[in-house]
């Protein structure tokens, strides 16, 4: 009888559980099984004990049934309610059920840094013959823990995911692989130190090029929170779970123009979610995930034991292959990938086929170098390239051409110029030090007969004795600017926003926009300038040259009505992309520009953006040159691009980490508003981040923080100045100082690679 | 001797501020669309103040054009319309509006009349000395009568601590105004001091204004 109730319940729970995944949505199956359920709970009172039981099976196999029937039903926003229920699996239940033995590091429960954030020390017992091998592994991921509330929902803290790349680290001085579980609706947006985007910068350009296999499972990959611990050798996705650069709810917002605490409704929620391509077959066509884990119908939840060991085996299969790929000689490795599928695909089983996950230097380098070839090719079709087929071909030549006149010029000849350069610096100083002994006698008895004083040349006594003049030129140009703003030519006055707190005067707008470049003479508030403010007043004149102008943003997803607003804003803006990339020269120092200009979708980054910004940090690598990120302004990701947007993170990211690694300068420069995905990725990573002041950094506008911390940040909770005290960035400019800030810049900071040094 | 109840009484028979808005600088004004005599208006809104009150007018000069929104909650009593579409002076009368007095508005107003305020003689931080300091953490403020020259304060300024006398009438402490360890600016009042013998009808007039005065919204 308790065997019968206890069965019954779970079928109650069952039906449950349906229901919350389709929501409020009328389904005839779903019906079917309430009214077969309704009528077994009355037809039961009257049945003995046997024709229960028989009734009760019957009831199952029906369920089962209508179980396969609605998954194949499910759309993407189903999906999405099947990762958010607190019956879906968790970290915890992986953990217990995948893995042999496990030991959480830095938490129990609550208390810990970040209860969101869960690191273990796992390992798996395998067996060759009769000897049996425990393989260590480090565990990163998101713990939702079945709702528990403390959490916070899988939403990491920028502490947790600090812990992460700590731990990451620790695997890596280990030798040990990092199997990481994204299971996030996204970060925590909150800018206390180390900040959200800073640290998801930190993460994903630490992983970039760590040293050991790092494989990962999608459950739940909310946009930047996914990407702090997302960056694989493998991405394996679980069957119902989504990978997205931003929730349905939150582009749905989006779409609809909602403002404060509107709800987007339920219909364009679902819409979204499907235009979105957020599914994991969906991520697997675009190429941004390796593989798919099939998972139970309607979601795996903790009972579903055969799927914690397909997940085991899964994990075992793209380990080993992930090691077995570089380690040995090339031939070998490729045999033995062969033969393994092979073995695979006949139901080999991966416990009893041990193989070593430790890798030595060599493979190290090989597997860090696959993992940059993996994600460079990524999204290449998302972003149209129209240049003619004779440029790029010129192109190739060309490239090919800079990286042997580099390694020859700097490698090459410039290590043996310095050798030479070197050796006479010695002998200099040495003659020197020999000369002023031999003629020091002769020197005091000059200084006694002459007098020291008279000794000192005039110029320099000019120099110590009169006022020393400021150098207009060099610094602010005298404030006679190359480029003046149209604004300028308007008749009118403009009020400053400190007006109230510093008491600024109105100010006229061709002062304003012309002599003082949009500077507030009283408060210094910096009003927004246009980016050919930029183009023309800090860099040398006529040393700007474009290149690759004719990769173009484009409509991946075929949004509706995105493509007509994208070309409105080509034909706007005169630009194919919000990205401009350029060489120039600041007196005379050559120097690669990457610029996302705020006017053309709010400087969204999407495909073709991320494809130029790559370009760029590879041209300034070959020429070994300087390589410079102004942010005119970035809204974040473009939303309307999907993954195909949001996979920009990690590339441009390990694009900034080959040329950084190679010895290069990268500096960023944020003006006006620059928020989430760039900044938690490619340019949040940069050791020289400057703000020009007035500028905002951050990584969620105040609205989402609000929103998503019941919180109402402060005001100014973004300004550059706060960004400084919190550490983000290194240093405020003044947009007037520019040129000269940038030209110190280059002669003071960076690696060892830069052709001028 | 000050009678607490009429004063009461005077409040609630003219239960809020008459208050104006001027043109902060000479310009057009434009009145807002919406403005009518009997509107309710709010003022600065949100945690931190960050949300403007509700939009009065605009005011243009030199084609610039500004917004005058309500610097307090309150009704709108008059628009001076035949200002609209005129170019006037700075400071000159654009509307009046009535500010509701809060509860807590009417207590310090009451308060203000009916008690002695020490003010601080200048920025510093402010301590009782510890004798007092013991018996208001123990019995509370309004257990320590004070005498005029008694020596009751401790300044602390840049490490430096000098004793500070009160001066004024003799009376029990009604109302502690600084906290521990924070900078208390010149002419700010520290404490409150009511005479004995007021010290009841103080304390009942509070007790009404914190249970009957209505708060509008």
């Amino acid at each position: 009888m308790i065997e019968i109730e206890k069965r019954l319940q779970r079928l109650n729970e069952r039906l449950a559980y349906t229901c919350d995944i389709f929501a409020d949505k009328s389904n005839a199956a779903l019906g079917l099984l309430k009214s077969r359920l309704k009528d077994y709970l009355l037809q039961s009172a009257s049945m003995d004990l046997g024709e229960q039981r028989r009734a009760l099976l019957d009831l199952e196999e029906f369920f089962a049934a209508s179980e396969e029937k609605l998954d194949a039903d499910l759309t993407p926003m189903d999906k999405v309610r099947i990762v958010r229920h607190p019956q879906r699996i968790c970290l915890r239940d992986i953990l217990e059920n995948v893995y042999d033995n496990y030991t959480e590091i830095g938490s129990m429960d609550e208390h810990s840094i970040d209860p969101s954030m869960v690191i273990a020390r796992a390992y798996i017992t395998r067996t060759r013959g009769k000897r049996t091998f425990n393989q260590s592994v480090m565990i990163i991921g998101h713990e939702k823990g079945h709702g528990e509330d403390f959490r916070n929902g899988g939403s990491a803290k920028p502490w947790g995911n600090a812990k992460a790349l700590h731990y990451m680290q620790v695997a890596e001085t280990e030798n040990i692989p990092v199997h990481t579980f994204v299971f996030t609706p996204g970060s925590y947006p909150v800018e206390d130190t180390p900040g959200a985007a800073q640290q998801i910068a930190a993460n994903i350009y630490a992983m970039a090029s760590l040293r050991v296999p790092v494989i990962s499972v999608i459950s739940e990959g909310g946009s930047g929170g996914a990407e702090a611990i997302g960056l694989a050798d493998r991405r394996l996705m679980l069957s119902h779970g989504y990978y997205s650069v931003i929730s349905p709810e939150g582009a749905a917002a989006i779409e609809g123009r909602l403002r404060g605490n509107q709800r987007a409704d339920a219909d364009l929620v679902e819409t979204c979610a499907t235009r979105m391509k957020i599914t994991a077959a969906d991520n697997l066509r675009m190429g941004y995930i390796d593989h798919i884990i099939q998972e139970p119908n309607l979601g795996a939840r903790p009972f579903h034991y055969d799927f914690f060991r397909s997940l085991r085996q899964e994990l075992l299969r793209v380990t080993d292959e992930v090691s077995i790929s570089v380690r040995g000689l090339p031939p070998i490795r490729s045999l033995r990938l062969r033969s393994r599928r092979k073995r695979a695909g006949r139901g080999l089983d991966f416990e009893k086929a041990y193989v070593r996950w430790n890798l030595p230097p060599s493979a190290q380098i090989r597997l860090v170098n696959k993992r940059h070839s993996k994600y460079r090719v990524l999204s290449r079709d998302a972003a149209p390239d129209n240049t003619p087929v004779s440029r790029r071909f010129s192109a190739v030549w060309q490239e090919t051409g800079w990286s042997l006149y580099s390694h020859f010029m700097h490698d090459m000849l410039q290590k043996r110029r310095q050798k030479v350069a070197e050796y006479v610096d010695e002998v200099k100083s040495e003659w020197t030090l020999f000369f002023e002994r031999i003629l020091s006698p002769w020197n005091k008895l000059l200084d006694k007969i002459v007098g020291a004083s008279e000794r000192v040349n005039r110029e320099t006594m000019r120099k110590l004795t009169e006022l020393s003049e400021w150098d207009n030129n060099l610094v602010q140009r005298g404030g006679n600017w190359i480029y003046v703003s149209s604004r300028a030519r308007e008749d009118r006055a403009v009020s400053c926003p400190n007006s109230q707190v510093h008491g600024c005067l109105d100010l006229w707008a061709p002062d304003l926009y012309g002599e003082f470049a949009g500077v507030c003479p009283n408060c210094g508030h910096h009003f927004p300038m246009e980016y050919q403010w930029y183009l023309h007043n800090v860099f040398d004149q006529g040393s700007i040259f474009e290149f690759a102008a004719d990769v173009e943003s484009g409509n991946p997803l075929h949004m509706e009505e995105f493509g007509s607003k994208l070309e409105e804003a080509k034909r706007k803006s005169g630009h194919k992309s919000s990205c401009m990339v350029f060489e120039a020269r600041i007196n005379d120092a050559r120097l690669v520009v990457a610029m996302l200009i705020a006017d053309f979708r709010g400087g969204t980054v999407g495909a073709a953006e991320g494809e130029k910004f790559i370009r760029a940090a590879e041209r300034a690598s070959r020429k070994r040159v300087p390589f410079l990120a102004y942010t005119h302004g970035t809204a974040g990701i473009r939303i309307q691009e999907g993954t195909n947007g949001l996979i920009q993170m990690p590339r441009c990211t390990m694009a900034v980490r080959r040329y950084i690694d190679a010895g290069g300068l990268y500096i960023v420069c944020y003006d006006t508003n620059s928020y989430a995905g760039p900044v938690a990725s490619f340019l949040g990573c940069s050791p020289y981040q400057f703000g020009i002041r007035s500028a905002n950094v951050g990584f969620a506008g105040p609205g989402v923080i609000a929103e998503t911390t019941g919180i109402a940040p402060p005001p100014h909770y973004h300004n550059v100045y706060k960004a400084l005290a919190r550490g983000h960035i290194q240093g405020i400019w003044d947009r007037r100082e520019m040129r000269f800030n940038l030209s110190r810049a280059l002669l003071t900071m960076g690696g060892r690679n830069l052709y001028y040094r | 001797m000050l009678d607490i109840s009429a004063l009461l009484e005077e409040i609630k028979n003219s239960p809020y501020a008459e208050m104006s808005v001027c043109a902060p600088h000479s310009g057009r004004i434009r009145f807002a669309p919406d403005l009518k005599e009997g509107l309710i208006l709010s003022g600065p809104q949100g945690d931190f103040a960050e949300k403007p009150g509700t939009l009065l007018a605009h005011i243009e000069r030199e084609r610039n054009p500004r917004p005058i929104t309500c610097p307090e909650r309150g009704e709108l009593v008059a628009v001076r319309r035949e200002l609209d579409g005129q170019f006037v002076e700075a400071g000159t009368e654009l509307l009046q509006f009535r500010h509701f007095l809060s509860r807590q508005e009417v207590e310090k107003r009451i308060l203000q009349k009916a008690l002695h305020l020490f003010l601080a003689p200048e920025r510093a931080r402010y301590y009782f000395v510890p004798a007092k300091d013991i018996k208001i953490k123990t019995a509370g403020p309004r257990s320590v009568f004070v005498h005029d020259g008694e020596e009751l304060f401790i300044m602390s300024r840049m490490k430096r601590e000098t004793p500070l006398p009160y001066h004024g009438p003799e009376g029990v402490i009604y109302a502690v105004y600084f906290s521990h360890a924070a900078n208390v600016e010149s002419a700010t009042p520290l404490i409150g001091v009511c005479p004995p013998d007021m010290l009841p009808q103080v304390e009942e007039v509070v007790l009404r204004v914190q249970t009957e005065w209505p708060e509008r919204s």
